[in-house]
């Protein structure tokens, strides 16, 4: 009678790191490990050799000296003596600032198209998957190119608002539209404004917190208060009363035309214009259709199912289908957030003045170190990247269907 | 998906090309071609015609270069460039030598590790205005709105110069000269900025170049010259003597016309010892004795090639100025052939 | 008395009243505008507010197009001729749609050649994208490959044919070997190749390519519309490849190979393409050995490749998470080895699912090729950002260069794009 037995374990043999599959995941790490050594090895040797042949250096001292260039949009204060690393971080500040606005515009833009796409209204519903259509097929250096042409080409120049003949003229003397930018009146913080501001945050959290006291009722009493009206009085009337009351302390700096330019206000500038209409626009497509993806997401079932609980369909929205898409719509969202991260890089093609335009630009230009100045750049993306995803997947796990 | 490994196989074929040879003569043999870089258009200086075939300043110098070595000035790759890129293709040895109105600058020189061969344009850089502005000084230009060409020694220039004159302004940094070409008309910025070469030849492409003034100032120092890797003396050695042959031929009186002539033989040895019908200044050189001779027959000498592509009967319409030959009060000074 | 009572009534209808028509207004275009236009007041006032953006968008454009002069020879010859009018010069198309489709140096007799690759990619492609298609078709996507680079390079026809004989070899060999073990058959085969092609490689006179059937084309001058789609075809069907091993090796249990990908993957994916061109453009050359050059297309093919690889691994690495584990577990209860697995019952499975999301990074890569305008390369883009735009005639022309370039990605993305969704509909058999 045969009986089933383990096979005798032999002594470890050489042939078993091929034939064996316990031991064989050993050979080809093995061998993967060496073929990445030599690979690195040759292509650093390479550099090594390359560089030496030409006579360079890898030197990271250029980041301390001057730039000795100049940046027509910074947030902070910077002149052509600050050094490399300074413009560096004018232009991170910078990729944030046009991802930050890209990001919320594209939002709104996404939401809107996404929404109405789904309308009952056969014009509106065609003309929405219209725009994502011709947005989403056609490049965004394209449109990026596109806007800024539309911004230059067909704007007016400071030039044109001048004399008494000017063929242009500013909107409600406010606001100036020409093919440098936009100009938009600035606030004075004249004394006491701060007052001014610290209301507008109180009721701000006063806004919040009446809400809440209202869920709360609601829970415990089954009373509802109303929301909208109260919320709207709290947000406004304090803070404007207090604006009146310290003597209007806040004012306005008008935008005026003074020498070559219009001087006064806050300046948007043309490629910041151009560069985040694109990519809002562009991007604001791509949500579109993920808005739509997570509405037609949430099963026809659940909103019967709300509507025989006898919930208004703005509650119905509100409480039941929203937030069973947000699961689905947030993380392609983000994905979202993280292009228009990567694609602001492409700033360079309107002078605009990112982190990709400053140390991959001008800095590379002028010092001639490309390859450090390539290596930071693809460090700070490549932080900013995982940092996304990083908080991209806090939040799927947080919203994870919790499964019991 | 087959393609992959195809073109895998031919990287390693491109090595195999490559790693024979060692000095860039020997390359530029081997290759059959001389791969020149320039810029990506700038007329006068280097720019493809409606045919797609290179002509202008920068690379009439190329094709001297590449007559002089290869006795072909069609055996030459034109290399567009940007100011990013050039450097990087000229250390990494994507091309052989550089004449793309590059400002010999210290730094350059010392630090990147290149190699100037020579002038073959003095240059300062400038600012064009629309006339209707009624600027005809740049230090009127307080507040103005700059076009400039980013990656260049303008950029830096611009900055030190509005520094020195304590007055402001907004430089608006564009890539190629046909943008800042089209932001400077479109109304964009108020003025543009870049040598007053490029500035005139720019220029010259305007619908209505008089509504457009250059203003006096030159505010910096541009000589600009071809440019070679640091370290192949042999090399930078041709092309600094095909550049000086351009220029002394001009200074002899060895025009195209007239060369075959004087290639039979003339009375004037520094003649003689350029076109290589005395001496073996070639031979020196590692190339045949004619050189200077298949360089000429290019596009004649210095002050021919100045005329066709940038002089004052060309749209450009540059005078010589400071590319007079020392002998006119300019500065073209080749050193002697002997 | 039911009966006397029906005698007594005066009339009574025998048949049923002809169905009269509906109401005007529940009927034809009248009903449908009623419930697709207006069927509330907020609907109503977004259809006027609709219509009134469409009426603003076609009064802008329609005269522009339809006033359009195709035949002048500049820019200014346009305003002439124009004399004010709003319209189109259309003319910088019709002069220079050569240099917009092929770049300003690919040779104009040798023309026929990309267009005859392009009719012939779609040849190629069709079985691949149809599966209705014969199979037999499929050999001559194998051999496309070659041919396209022999007609767009051009050169001697002996390198193509060498590339296809290694190909051929390996093949050769690795049917020979995979049933023993699919590592032998696979390394094998890759030696063979090699072997073919270094032998080849000497037997290839020196200036082959000088006097060939069709003369050489450096890569120097490809450009426009061509370099973008050469770019964008080379590019994909090189990473899906290259994403199968990635996504493999994502999935692997050995923890160093895994790791590999992971930071490969994660790498790429954390970067702009536009950093990876400015390696390509400016970096890459300095890791070749020296002396030796790579031409830019080749190293900006490199660089795309590996972007998209790393984008495609994804996508394939959804595919593979998303087959249920029962077909691991079958797989592995017949006896089958990895290699076998993975070939004969994962991966077609897998591919199936992830065909539409590989769709969509062709497509989003196919967009993105335009950024090698930024180093200097001649693409469709550059061509009118370049030298176009800066031509003394054209200096100004932007709607109608700029709106073809727009028309062109948008036939081919949204073609690519409809197809995407018409197999995704073909492939969703088991939902049904």
């Amino acid at each position: 009678m045969a009986t089933i037995t383990d096979p005798p374990q032999g002594a470890f043999r050489l042939s078993m790191l091929i034939n064996d599959t316990r031991y064989r995941s050993l050979t080809f790490q093995a061998i993967a490990l060496l073929a990445l050594i030599v690979a690195f090895a040759y292509l650093g040797n390479n550099l090594m050799s390359n560089l030496r042949a030409a006579g360079l250096n890898i030197d990271w001292g250029f980041l301390g000296s001057a730039a000795g260039y100049d940046i027509n949009q910074t947030l902070i204060s910077y002149d052509s003596q600050d050094s490399n690393a300074r413009a560096a971080v004018v232009g991170i500040l910078n990729t944030l600032l046009v991802a930050f606005l890209a990001c919320v515009t594209a939002t709104i833009f996404g939401v809107i198209a996404g929404v109405l796409r789904l309308s009952n209204n056969w014009l509106v519903s065609k003309l929405m998957s219209w725009y994502v259509e011709i947005f989403r097929n056609i490049p965004v250096l394209i449109w990026i190119v596109i806007i800024f042409t539309i911004m230059i080409a067909v704007l007016p120049g400071p030039r044109e608002f001048r004399g008494d003949d000017a063929t242009a003229s500013m909107v409600m003397n406010a606001f100036a539209f020409t093919n440098r930018g936009i100009y938009i009146p600035a606030p004075v913080w004249g004394p006491g404004s701060m007052v001014v501001v610290a209301t507008f945050l109180a009721s701000v959290i006063g806004v919040f917190a009446y809400r809440r006291y209202a869920t709360k009722l609601l829970y415990d009493t089954g009373k509802l208060l109303p929301t909208f009206l109260p919320s709207l009085g709290i947000f406004f009337v304090p803070t404007i009363l207090m604006f009146f009351i310290m003597g209007q302390p806040i004012g306005l700096d008008l935008p005026a035309l003074k020498g070559f330019n219009f001087s006064g206000g806050i300046k948007v500038g043309g490629p910041l214009i151009a560069l985040w209409f694109a990519l809002s626009i562009y991007t604001g497509a791509f949500i579109a259709e993920n808005v739509r993806a997570g509405i037609q997401a949430v099963s026809k079932g659940q909103t019967e199912a709300a509507a025989a609980l006898g919930l208004r369909p703005g509650r119905v929205m509100k409480l039941v289908v929203l937030p069973q898409a947000l699961r689905v719509i947030i993380p392609p969202l983000i994905s979202q957030y993280l292009n228009i991260t990567k694609n602001s890089s492409l700033a360079i093609a309107v002078g605009y003045a990112d982190i990709t335009a400053t140390l991959g630009g001008v800095t590379l230009n002028q010092t001639g170190r490309a390859i450090e100045c390539v290596l930071l750049l693809m460090l700070f993306y490549l932080t900013i990247s995982l940092a996304i995803s990083t908080v991209m997947n806090v939040y799927n796990n947080a919203v994870k269907l919790k499964e019991r | 998906m087959k393609k992959s490994v195809f073109l895998g196989a031919l990287t390693l074929a491109s090595l195999g090309a490559g790693v024979a040879a060692a000095g860039t003569l020997d390359d530029v043999k081997a290759r059959g071609k001389l791969n020149c870089g320039v810029t990506t258009g700038l007329v006068g200086f280097a720019a493809p015609d409606a045919n797609g075939v290179w002509e202008g300043f920068d690379v009439a110098v190329c094709r001297a270069v590449a007559a002089a070595v290869l006795d072909d000035p069609e055996a030459v790759e034109f290399v567009p460039t940007t100011g990013k890129t050039r450097f990087t293709a000229l250390a990494s040895g994507e091309i052989d030598l550089l004449a793309r109105n590059t400002t010999w600058t210290f730094s350059r020189d010392v630090d990147l590790k290149f190699e100037f061969v020579g002038i073959n344009y003095y240059d300062g850089q400038g600012f064009i205005v629309p006339k209707e502005l009624g600027v005809s000084s740049a230090k009127e230009l307080d507040g103005a709105t700059v076009c400039i060409q980013t990656g260049t020694t303008t950029e830096l220039n611009l900055a030190d110069f509005f520094r020195a004159n304590n007055i402001s302004y907004e430089p608006v940094p564009i890539e190629t000269n046909a943008e800042g070409q089209q932001q400077y008309l479109a109304g964009a910025c108020d003025t543009y900025t870049t040598d007053a070469s490029g500035l005139a030849a720019t220029r010259a492409t305007f619908e209505n170049p008089a509504d457009h003034a250059i203003l006096p100032e030159i505010i910096s120092k541009e000589p600009l010259g071809p440019l070679v890797r640091h370290g192949d003396n042999e090399w930078a050695d041709i092309a600094r003597w095909t550049l000086n042959a351009l220029i002394a031929a001009e200074e002899l009186g060895v025009t195209s016309a007239n060369m075959a002539e004087m290639a039979a033989g003339t009375n004037n040895p520094e003649v003689n010892r350029l076109l290589g019908t005395e001496g073996n200044l070639g031979e020196m050189l590692g190339l045949p004795a004619d050189w200077a001779q298949k360089a000429l027959a290019v596009s004649g000498n210095y002050g021919e090639i100045f005329e066709a592509n940038i002089g004052e009967s060309s749209p450009v319409g540059l005078a010589r100025g400071l590319n007079a030959q020392w002998t006119d009060g300019g500065l073209l000074y080749s050193p002697p052939f002997r | 008395m039911s009966e006397s009572q029906n005698n007594q009534t005066a009339f009574v209808r025998t048949e049923t009243i002809p169905q009269s028509p509906p109401p005007f207004t529940a009927t034809g275009p009248v009903k449908w505008m009623r419930e697709n236009l207006f069927a509330t007041p907020a609907n109503a006032l977004l259809s006027i507010v609709a219509a009134y953006l469409i009426y603003l968008i076609l009064a802008a454009t329609l005269p522009w197009i339809l006033n359009g002069v195709w035949n002048t020879d500049s820019l200014a010859e346009c305003r002439e001729v124009l004399q004010g009018e709003s319209g189109a010069c259309f003319s910088v198309l019709s002069e220079r749609w050569n240099q917009l489709l092929f770049g300003f140096k690919y040779p104009v007799e040798y023309y026929w050649r990309p267009a005859l690759a392009f009719v012939l990619l779609g040849v190629a492609a069709a079985p691949v994208l149809f599966f209705d298609l014969p199979r037999k078709m499929l050999a001559f996507t194998v051999i496309y490959p070659f041919l396209a680079f022999w007609l767009i390079w051009g050169g001697t026809i002996l390198a193509p044919i060498l590339a296809f004989a290694g190909f051929v070899a390996g093949y050769v060999v690795y049917s020979r070997f995979v049933k023993n073990s699919f590592a032998t058959g696979f390394f094998g085969g890759i030696v063979a190749a090699f072997v073919v092609w270094t032998i080849g490689g000497f037997l290839i006179p020196e200036g082959a390519s000088d006097n060939a059937m069709l003369g050489a084309v450096p890569s120097r001058d490809l450009g426009g519309f061509m370099l973008n789609m050469m770019l964008g075809v080379t590019c994909v069907s090189l990473s899906v490849p290259l994403g199968i091993a990635l996504a493999l090796g994502r999935q692997s249990r050995m923890p160093l190979i895994k790791m590999i990908c992971v930071v490969f993957i994660e790498f790429i994916r954390g970067v702009p393409l536009i950093t990876l061109l400015f390696v390509a453009s400016v970096m890459l050359a300095y890791f070749f050995p020296p002396e030796s050059s790579v031409d830019l297309f080749l190293r900006v093919v490199i660089m795309i490749t590996m972007f998209s690889a790393a984008y495609i691994a994804e996508v394939i690495r959804g595919g593979l998470a998303a087959l249920p584990k029962g077909q691991y577990e079958a797989a592995d209860s017949l006896g089958l080895d990895y290699a076998q697995a993975m070939r004969l019952i994962i991966l077609p499975q897998a591919l199936k699912i992830s065909i539409p999301g590989i769709v969509n990074i062709a497509v989003g890569l196919f967009k993105d090729t335009t950024l090698v305008s930024v180093i200097s390369m001649f693409d469709i883009l550059g061509m009118i950002r370049g030298p176009i735009l800066a031509s003394t005639e054209w200096n100004g022309v932007y709607w109608e260069l700029l709106g073809f370039a727009a028309l062109l990605f948008f036939v081919t993305c949204y073609g690519i794009s409809q197809y995407s969704q018409w197999l995704e509909r073909r492939l969703a058999t088991d939902h049904r």
